[in-house]
């Protein structure tokens, strides 16, 4: 056979065997962060199928399988049927051109190259990568929309908002690492890390902390999670996906939350190195693997920490701050790759810029506890003007009764 | 025989006719940002059937993922985002029909017949070969860029001040007082 055909045999199962290991990976995410969590809020989690509850994948799958798919009377059907597809071959595809290895994990021959452990090597990687995971909006914006109901189409909406906001701040806080790397190729990326002898992280920990961040927001994980807040619209796009469909959604979440930790493994904490010890054979999938489970273990401890954020900050916090630091980033990196200066004093700006957010964040935060302790809320101390205008706060008076201009219009409501 | 590239452009060709068409065709407004989406899809193929890999994925980014899904943000906060005939026929539809017809007979007229067109055909037919080495990245930074040699860096930070100035006249329209 030509080296054209081997190619593409190679790519087709290679593609085959990362699909399947995502959907492992996808299936033990799921227990992994239940026992996780339950060990977060000292519960002992899933421990009943199989040993250790190795076996709750399958007897999740299996009752996912036989339940009865719903679809509501009013939904639009293809576009119901659409959706939740769309979401896992958009996460799949993403996940194409992360490497796993290098070129020449296997040798150096043709038809080694062409068992690489990567599903295609192009030249512009990581917009590849971008790219596809901004198509991830429509699966979400897609089943909120055609479920006809007010509650999806609202969750429909801000994740197509938050998505499309803090995919700004994801291209510009990659820009760093472009330019120390010169590159957009992911293995080349890692190729330059190892030429230069450092981690990305140490030349771009506010890049990284930058990308970190809005990550989370782009796969709609917690704190970032409101599309789906259950306390203001049930379960938001989710609300009326039942069974198989329901889980193709999760499956896509968690895909795409591997595909993020394997970017930020790559582009931060040098991909498949590990010193001089990615020369062993294997070796490579263990340094991904380890450096992968790593940020997925971050995932899930932030989930178990931190309490989801309002709309409002978040759409506040994604353009008035992660925007602006990612353009100081940006700035700051040219100006030391421009001047031909050391990694280390990118580095040492970026702390710095880290610790000066982190003081104001600190000291903004004392002012309102203080507030918090005396019980009252003095209006010289602004926090109503956190808010913006269309906020409005319900005012609880606990000598009134609870009477509003709604219930005055109407006679049965305002006689108990 | 047709080789590979020509199938797949044929193939692209009529899928981006076909959701054009679709776009313009369709009675529900969703499904027709919908197809919009589709339709820049297909014209990234169309780039990278043309080795330029940077402006197919750009052009992924941009418009199918983020102008596209700004079309359905606002169409969803008007009030007829769930009725199924949200995009119905304007009065003067066989007016917009005629104009289309006009316009596409004039642009493959001159396509067809500029010797400039047929010019930059054989061009890029040489330029295949150079593109594929990997340095179109690095070359299109320089055209855009480059502060020595010829390149557009003027024309690029004009369009970069007008894409402000409407950033900041969306802010005073849409500031909350």
């Amino acid at each position: 056979m030509s080296d054209f055909a081997w190619g593409v045999v190679a790519a087709l199962v290679k593609s085959i065997i990362i699909i399947v290991a995502l959907l492992t990976a996808f299936a033990y995410m799921t227990l992994i962060e239940r026992r996780v969590l339950a060990r977060f809020q000292r519960r002992v989690g899933p421990n009943r199928a199989g040993p250790l509850g190795l076996l709750q994948p399958v007897a999740d799958a299996l009752k996912m399988a036989f339940k009865e798919q719903f679809m509501p009377g009013r939904a639009f059907r293809f576009t119901f049927l659409l959706a939740p597809a769309l979401s896992v071959f958009v996460a799949l595809t993403a996940f194409a051109v992360i490497p796993l290895g290098d070129r020449t994990t296997w040798g150096t021959s043709p038809i080694a190259r062409a068992w690489a452990p990567f599903v295609s090597d192009i030249n512009v990687g990581i917009l590849y990568t971008l790219a596809i995971s901004s198509l991830a909006v429509y699966g979400i914006v897609l089943a909120g929309w055609s479920s006809g109901n007010h509650y999806s189409l609202l969750g429909a909406l801000r994740s197509a908002a938050q998505m499309v906001s803090y995919e700004v701040s994801i291209g510009l806080s990659v820009a760093g690492v472009l330019m120390f790397a010169g590159t957009l190729n992911m293995v080349d990326i890692v190729h330059a890390q190892v030429h230069q002898g450092i981690w990305y992280i140490l030349a771009q920990p506010l890049g990284f902390i930058l990308y970190g961040i809005a990550a989370i927001a782009e796969v709609n994980r917690a704190p970032f999670d409101l599309p789906e807040a259950e306390q203001e619209l049930v379960a938001g796009y989710l609300t009326e996906f039942s069974g198989l469909r329901w889980s193709l959604f999760q499956m896509a979440e968690y895909i795409n939350m591997i595909t993020t930790s394997s970017v930020l493994a790559t582009l931060f904490l040098g991909g498949w190195t590990l010193g001089a010890l990615h020369g062993i054979l294997g070796a490579p999938f263990i340094w991904y693997g380890i450096k992968v489970a790593f940020f997925l273990f971050i995932f899930i401890w932030l989930r178990a920490t931190l309490p989801r954020i309002r709309y409002d900050q978040l759409m506040r916090f994604g353009w008035q701050v992660l925007l602006p630091l990612s353009v100081l980033n940006a700035l700051c990196t040219a100006a030391v790759v421009a001047f031909d200066l050391q990694w280390w004093v990118s580095g040492l700006i970026g702390l710095f810029i880290i610790l000066v957010v982190s003081i104001i964040y600190y000291l903004r935060l004392r002012a309102h506890r203080q507030v918090d302790k005396s019980g009252i809320v003095p209006k010289s101390t602004g926090l109503d003007q956190v808010l913006p205008a269309s906020v409005r706060l319900v005012n609880i008076d606990p000598s009134q009764p609870p009477t509003s201009p709604t219930h005055a219009t109407e006679p049965a409501a305002t006689t108990p | 025989m047709l080789d590979l590239p020509t199938v797949a452009f044929y193939i692209i060709a009529i899928l981006l006719v076909g959701t054009a068409l679709a776009v313009v065709l369709s009675r529900n407004i969703v499904h027709a940002a919908l197809f919009l989406a589709v339709f820049f899809g297909a014209a990234a193929g169309v780039y990278v059937l043309l080795n330029a890999e940077f402006i197919a994925i750009v052009q992924v980014l941009i418009y199918a993922g983020a102008v596209t899904i700004l079309v359905l943000f606002a169409i969803m906060l008007t009030q007829n985002a769930m009725s199924r005939n949200a995009n119905p026929f304007a009065g003067q539809w066989w007016l917009a029909a005629i104009i289309c017809a006009a316009l596409a007979i004039g642009i493959i007229y001159a396509v067809g017949s500029s010797k400039m067109a047929l010019l930059s055909a054989n061009a890029s037919a040489n330029m295949t070969t150079a593109g594929a080495a990997g340095g179109s990245i690095v070359r299109l930074g320089q055209l855009l860029y480059s502060p020595f040699d010829y390149s557009y860096v003027l024309p690029f930070e004009i369009a970069s001040i007008v894409l402000l100035v409407a950033i900041v006249g969306a802010i005073v329209i849409g500031r909350e007082d």
